[in-house]
């Protein structure tokens, strides 16, 4: 079991509220924020070594998923990132995809669906911190080997 | 009442059809007079030119023709006195005979014939009257004739008293002279005269320099007024044929002719009403009026049925122009829908996702093992309750859309601008949230209501906060909506913190399809069915704007008249909300 840890961003409460409790029910390590700059505020207190996937909804006011997005990805770039979207916003989801989100998921989604790529996107996000530490790893019997 | 009524418009088809008539019978009608005129009095004066010409030829012929008459009657005698001894001339039976042949040859013209010795005695006589052995030496004529080869001499009573005049020649026999004369009838000569007539007013008379007249006129003359007294004195040269025009004694406008005869001592003279004359150009001109009269009732009765014809086309063009206006409003209100649908569906689809998530977690509690324990109870009854205050929130959503989806009715009725901003604001909350854009209303509380189709003034409203939405990028902005009151007019005004108008664009953005948006996000519709709608409601609709400051738009409708302000204030809210 790869026991995903999540990070949930919706200006919804009760969606957030509800989904967080199913996730947990499933044994997952779930955390929520209600806007982009909570998520990154979260993200940047520690939590991002923790989270391996945020669900950040599209449209959100003030800082909208997008920019959340990018700032995710410019602060934290091994976290994945599912995009929420209802169906106008699927072109913000796409323009997500190009920049860096793992996939995105239309409102409202199969929790099936949700879980099956919670746990993709980990196993990237795990395979990814991986390479990185066998490339370390590397480097450092390299250096030894010098 | 409908704003498509025609009738309310001063223009309606019944004073188009007089325009479009009187208009087009001015344009037939002044070049047909004015061309007419120029042409009748083009014609009138060559045709009296022609008049002119005419009796100066007929004067002349009739001129020679006198002057033929008297120099053949003065011939005979000439060949008398020539052709025979003074025995036979002086013999009254021989005379008698001469006079009879020649009466007989010339119709009675000559009346007598005489001859006279030198001291003026009538030695031999042959005529009507008894005139043998009269004396003659005291006789003007006889003095003249003594002195001339040949004499005419003018009219005169003389013995007989009757007007006459006299023909003589003289021959020398011996050492005497006699003198032959013959009188020639004053009726026979008159007679002359009368056969130049022309028309009703023309005649014809003789007149000698010195003035005395040698045929009696037709009609009353005054020699001693123009042009016949400049004429006898000299003033206006008469030695060939003369045209004047004058007056009458009636004080006519006539045409004067004169020929000189007998070597110019006598003058011909012809007088004639100058319309008279020219009846012919009379007959023309009653003519020219009748056919003119004629063209211009064609004229005026084509021009009314072609500009009734197209006054009702014109009034079936305003129709339809009317429903593709409706059309075009309609097509609008999609598009503002199609623009409102996308906030509206992410606003629906928010408590969907949360319903679905919801009874997702009841199903997840009923798979537990133990799920009727209390904590599930409370945790599925919470869950449901939620289920149901979403799906009260779609309902809500609903509404609204539909409220406004509903059929634009163009109706006119009074209405508070107030109940409309509330509406659509309720509309575009949801747009507005996810912009960034606060929207900050100042209503005037009293605000009088104007006419207008609530609809369309909606529609209106949501077009100008949707643009002013759209104007404010991130981080966001204020949209203000105000509505007062300034005079008579109601006010409304949507101010925007948002990017500006670019100066070039200012003036096009109420062109219909004009856009800056990308393609498939703005028909170009919105603005220029706004100005249409205000347009028709009585109102304007003006813009000003600063880059990078924000733009207004200002809606100024007239108020409804303040005697049913008070009738129609509150029926009215009823009926908009």
């Amino acid at each position: 079991m790869i026991e995903p840890s999540v990070l949930v961003v919706d200006d919804e409460v009760q969606f957030v509220e509800t989904l967080v409790k199913r996730l947990i029910k499933r044994g997952l390590k779930v955390n929520s924020a209600y806007s982009g700059q909570e998520a990154l505020d979260a993200l940047s207190g520690g939590e991002a070594t923790r989270t391996d996937v945020v669900i950040l909804d599209v449209k959100m006011p003030g800082m909208d998923g997008l920019e959340t997005l990018a700032a995710i990805k410019e602060e934290h770039p091994l976290v994945e990132v599912i995009m929420l979207t209802g169906h106008a916003t699927v072109d913000s989801a796409i323009e997500g995809m190009k920049h860096g989100a793992y996939d995105y998921l239309m409102k409202p989604c199969d929790l099936d669906v949700l879980m099956t790529k919670l746990n993709e996107a980990t196993t990237k996000k795990r395979e990814h911190e991986d390479k990185i530490l066998e490339a370390r790893a590397t480097m450092i019997s390299l250096r030894r080997g010098d | 009442m409908t704003t498509s009524d025609a009738t309310d418009r001063p223009n309606t088809p019944k004073t188009r059809v007089r325009s479009v008539v009187i208009g087009l019978a001015l344009i037939v009608l002044a070049p047909l007079v004015i061309t007419g005129a120029i042409n009748l009095q083009q014609f009138q004066k060559v045709y009296k030119n022609k008049v002119e010409n005419e009796l100066s030829v007929m004067i002349e012929r009739h001129s020679f023709i006198i002057d033929s008459f008297i120099n053949d009657r003065l011939s005979d005698v000439r060949v008398i006195t020539r052709e025979h001894p003074i025995e036979r001339l002086a013999d009254a039976d021989f005379l008698r005979r001469v006079l009879n042949l020649m009466r007989e040859e010339y119709h009675g013209a000559f009346v007598d014939l005489g001859l006279v010795n030198q001291e003026g005695t009538q030695i031999a006589y042959a005529g009507p009257f008894n005139l043998e052995m009269a004396n003659y030496s005291s006789a003007d004529w006889f003095e003249q004739a003594f002195a001339n080869e040949s004499y005419v001499s003018e009219v005169f009573a003389g013995l007989r008293g009757s007007p006459h005049f006299i023909i003589s020649t003289q021959r020398r026999f011996g050492d005497e002279v006699f003198i032959l004369k013959a009188t020639i009838d004053f009726e026979a000569f008159n007679a002359l005269m009368e056969g130049i007539r022309i028309g009703d007013t023309g005649f014809a008379f003789i007149i000698s320099r010195d003035g005395k007249f040698q045929t009696s006129p037709r009609f009353d003359v005054s020699l001693n007024h123009h042009p016949y007294a400049d004429v006898l004195d000299g003033r206006i040269r008469s030695d060939r044929i003369l045209v004047v025009d004058g007056e009458n004694r009636l004080g006519h406008s006539s045409i004067f002719t004169f020929a000189p005869l007998k070597q110019g001592r006598w003058l011909l003279c012809y007088q004639q009403e100058t319309a008279d004359a020219l009846e012919a150009v009379r007959r023309v001109v009653r003519m020219a009026i009748i056919a003119l009269v004629i063209v211009a009732a064609g004229a005026l009765t084509v021009s009314f049925f072609v500009s009734r014809n197209l006054a009702s086309q014109l009034a079936e063009a305003d129709r339809e122009r009317t429903v593709m206006t409706h059309q075009v409003i309609e097509t609008g209100r999609l598009a503002s829908i199609g623009e409102l649908a996308a906030g509206i569906a992410h606003e629906i689809n928010n408590p969907v996702a949360i319903m679905v998530q919801e009874a997702g977690w009841i199903d997840d509690l009923l798979n537990d093992d133990d799920p009727t324990s209390e904590d599930n109870l409370v945790e599925i009854s919470r869950a449901v309750g939620q289920i149901r205050t979403q799906g009260d929130r779609c309902k809500e959503i609903t509404y609204k859309l539909l409220s406004f989806a509903r059929k634009t009715d163009p109706t006119v009725r009074a209405v508070v601008l107030n109940d409309i901003v509330d509406e659509v604001i309720g509309l575009t909350s949801q747009k507005t949230r996810y912009a960034n854009v606060q929207i900050v209303t100042e209503l005037s509380p009293d605000l009088p209501s104007i006419l207008a189709s609530p609809t369309e003034i909606q529609q209106v409203l949501l077009n100008l906060v949707n643009n002013a939405v759209d104007a404010i990028e991130r981080p966001g902005g204020t949209v203000t909506v105000v509505t007062r009151t300034e005079g008579d007019a109601v006010v409304l005004e949507v101010r925007d913190t948002g990017k500006g108008i670019p100066e070039a664009n200012l003036a096009r953005i109420f062109d219909p399809f004009f856009t800056t948006k990308p393609v498939g996000q703005g028909t170009g519709l919105g603005l220029s069915i706004c100005y249409g709608i205000v347009e028709k409601a009585g109102g304007s609709i003006t813009v000003e704007s600063e880059i990078e400051k924000g733009t207004t738009f200002t809606v100024s409708f007239p108020r409804e008249s303040p005697d049913n302000i008070q009738s129609t204030g509150p029926n009215n809210e009823r009926e908009s909300l």
